[in-house]
């Protein structure tokens, strides 16, 4: 039987959402992270993974309440801690798709050394990480990725701190696979993040996003809608920056799989481990 | 089973191997790091798992989500690494989950003195989280008893769905002593509390007549929601007072119904006494031997020695401190556990003896302070 795309669509919906008790949810009218959690079961989908089998954990912030709203066995943790929580689930359920979601506050300043670690090790985990380059939840506080120069509720004279790149940092750190897009390419944003589900090790997708209500407010960028026009407009894809001239290089949103290397995963070594100790101690 | 010459922290990781223990996550700190290098090699031999994270922080998160991953877990430190985990220790007592937290403890604030023992950290083991909740805090005095208690704690801990503190000292950690391990039939092993109850019909904290609802690992079927929010039944944040309430309500009442099994102490010439020594920890073995010398000598002196010190055992105390005239409390802080005695024994007098500096007290200080309670009568 075909099933139509719409249907198809109202089934991922109806299969992967706490649709009936949990809506609406908590989130600004016209903020990216809808977009993001609905790539994020697309891709559940694609992957053709069953609800038992992924775990969704988060921090806090306005990401930190995705898990709410997915049918998936779902933990809402401490503020940039996710990935430590997601760490012992994962050596403990080592078959168990483990996806993380952050926001940039989140995952780059109280989690910042949580991030790093877990790319370290090249553990088994998806982080996604939203990047509205704001503390939205707080009221539009600077953070991590803010670029240097804007205005934040705490960087009334302008921000003066260099913003971290998420996806050089994840590389850098040994992350195996290592992938940007933005809400604005929605289908795009969704076929990395599968890619990212099956890879074996730990799996970065920045998910480039915007915050209408906090950063679009003071920094005056203007509407929702508007701010999604500019993640189209300021975007190329990974090929087409490469021929860009150098000066229109400066200030693209690059989106594409940046990294996408095979390096051993952290629970599959340390099942080796169990297995040397144990002929070891049998003698 | 054979004798076997042992350490303190050694015990503890026996114990929790013992208990079912099968995942650890810790960093190194002194004087815990034992326990940490002995898990490294022993927890893969049994199929478990060891990480050492990048902090303490992460320990403690990495504990509590092997923990809901359906594993037995424990991470070990001392004071500055007990500070930073008290954030996810809240985060266990909002969302109870089960998990044991040894605290190894030195003396401080701060960095303090690293390889010296403390009791100082009595009161941060009880209110170091923000929030109130109810905690249970073991104290083992030798270590035979470090093992037993770790034995203890991993049971309490999946029996009551609580996070269990078992706070050691640089003393007993380091503590080497002869010792003959239980066979392991002889060890009581305790299982958390599971349900076969349909996916649809489960509720993670459901309020049941024992107050302690099943816990599910994720993975096996049953989808719900862990948050460090308040929340209802069925996991969800919540801000409604009828939900609120209840659970506070419950989680206390989970605790104090089973004080019976939780309070574990032991009490030595109590009937006759006229001055008790109440003592934990390595404290307490200065204390017994100062209550036998002063009963040499003919004083009568009684001797309380408490191994769970949070929840309080304050009927206990009340009834020893009953035909009393006075109470002496050594401790190795400036007093965390006599405010608690203090509290329960009305107007007989508490002595205390202490100290913070690093050092032990020693039976000779507590025998002065039998002498010295004697003098008031």
């Amino acid at each position: 039987m075909v099933v139509k795309k719409q249907e198809r669509e109202s089934l991922v919906h109806e299969r992967y959402l706490r649709h009936q008790k949990k809506f609406p949810h908590v989130w600004c009218a016209g903020c990216g992270i809808g977009i993001v959690m609905g790539a994020i079961v697309r891709a559940v989908d694609a992957v053709g993974l069953s609800n038992d089998e992924v775990a969704m954990i988060s921090g806090i912030g306005c990401s930190g309440r995705m898990p709410v709203y997915v049918d998936f066995n779902t933990m809402h943790t401490t503020h940039g801690r996710a990935l430590a929580f997601a760490t012992g689930l994962k050596m403990v359920k080592p078959e168990m798709k483990v996806i993380v979601v952050m926001g940039d506050g989140d995952a780059l300043a109280i989690g910042g050394n949580h991030f790093i670690h877990a790319a370290r090790r090249n553990i088994g985990l998806t982080a996604v990480i939203i990047n509205n380059y704001i503390y939205g939840m707080t009221g539009g506080q600077y953070s991590p990725t803010t670029p240097t120069h804007a205005y934040a509720s705490t960087a009334p004279y302008g921000n003066i701190e260099q913003p971290f790149p998420i996806c050089q940092l994840a590389q850098a750190a040994g992350a195996a696979f290592v992938a940007r897009s933005t809400v604005y390419h929605a289908r795009e944003l969704s076929r990395f993040i599968a890619q990212a589900i099956q890879k074996e090790g730990f799996s970065v997708v920045e998910a480039v996003s915007y915050c209408h209500t906090t950063y679009g407010r003071i920094n005056k960028l203007g509407s929702a809608v508007e701010m999604m026009r500019r993640l189209k407009e300021d975007s190329v894809s990974q090929q087409a920056w490469e021929k860009l001239p150098e000066e229109e290089k400066e200030g693209k949103i690059v989106r594409g799989v940046l990294v996408d290397r095979d390096i051993p995963e952290y629970t599959r070594l340390y099942d080796q481990i169990i297995a040397q100790a144990q002929r070891a101690a049998a003698g | 089973m054979a004798y076997r010459l042992m350490q303190g922290d050694e015990a503890c990781a026996e114990g929790a191997i013992a208990a079912g223990c099968r995942f650890f996550a810790g960093y190194p700190i002194t004087p815990a790091t034992d326990i940490s290098e002995v898990l490294a090699r022993r927890l893969p031999q049994v199929g478990g798992k060891f990480i050492q994270m990048e902090d303490e922080i992460a320990s403690m998160a990495a504990v509590i989500g092997a923990s809901v991953g359906g594993a037995k877990a424990m991470t070990a430190t001392s004071g500055p690494g007990f500070s930073l985990m008290q954030e996810n220790i809240g985060y266990a007592a909002m969302a109870e989950i089960p998990c044991v937290v040894v605290d190894v403890q030195r003396a401080g604030p701060s960095t303090g003195l690293p390889t010296n023992p403390s009791q100082g950290d009595v009161m941060q083991a009880r209110w170091g989280t923000h929030g109130d909740h109810p905690i249970i805090v073991l104290s083992p005095s030798s270590v035979r008893e470090t093992f037993d208690l770790t034995v203890r704690a991993f049971n309490m801990a999946e029996k009551y769905r609580t996070p269990v503190i078992l706070l050691m000292d640089e003393m007993i950690g380091h503590l080497r002593e002869k010792v003959e391990l239980p066979p392991p039939e002889k060890i009581e092993i305790v299982e958390r509390v599971s349900t076969s109850v349909p996916p649809e019909w489960y509720k993670a904290y459901e309020n049941t007549p024992s107050d302690v609802p099943p816990m599910i690992s994720f993975g096996e079927g049953y989808r719900y929601h862990i948050t460090g929010l308040f929340h209802d039944e069925r996991g969800f944040p919540t801000q409604r007072l009828d939900e609120i309430d209840p659970w506070i309500a419950r989680v206390f009442r989970k605790i104090e119904r089973n004080l019976r099994d939780i309070l574990i102490y032991e009490t030595e010439l109590v009937e006759d006494a006229e001055v008790v020594v109440i003592a934990y920890g390595a404290t307490a073995r200065s204390a017994r031997h100062a209550v036998k010398q002063a009963r040499q000598r003919g004083d009568r002196v009684g001797f309380l020695r408490l191994s769970t010190i949070w929840p309080f055992p304050e009927r206990k105390v009340e009834e020893v401190a009953e035909r009393i005239h006075s109470v002496i409390v050594p401790e190795m802080n400036l007093g965390q556990l006599a405010l608690e005695v203090e509290r329960v024994v009305g107007r007989r007098k508490v002595i205390r003896v202490c100290k913070a500096n690093g050092e032990m007290v020693e039976p000779r200080e507590i025998l002065e302070a039998i002498e010295g309670a004697g003098r008031w009568l």
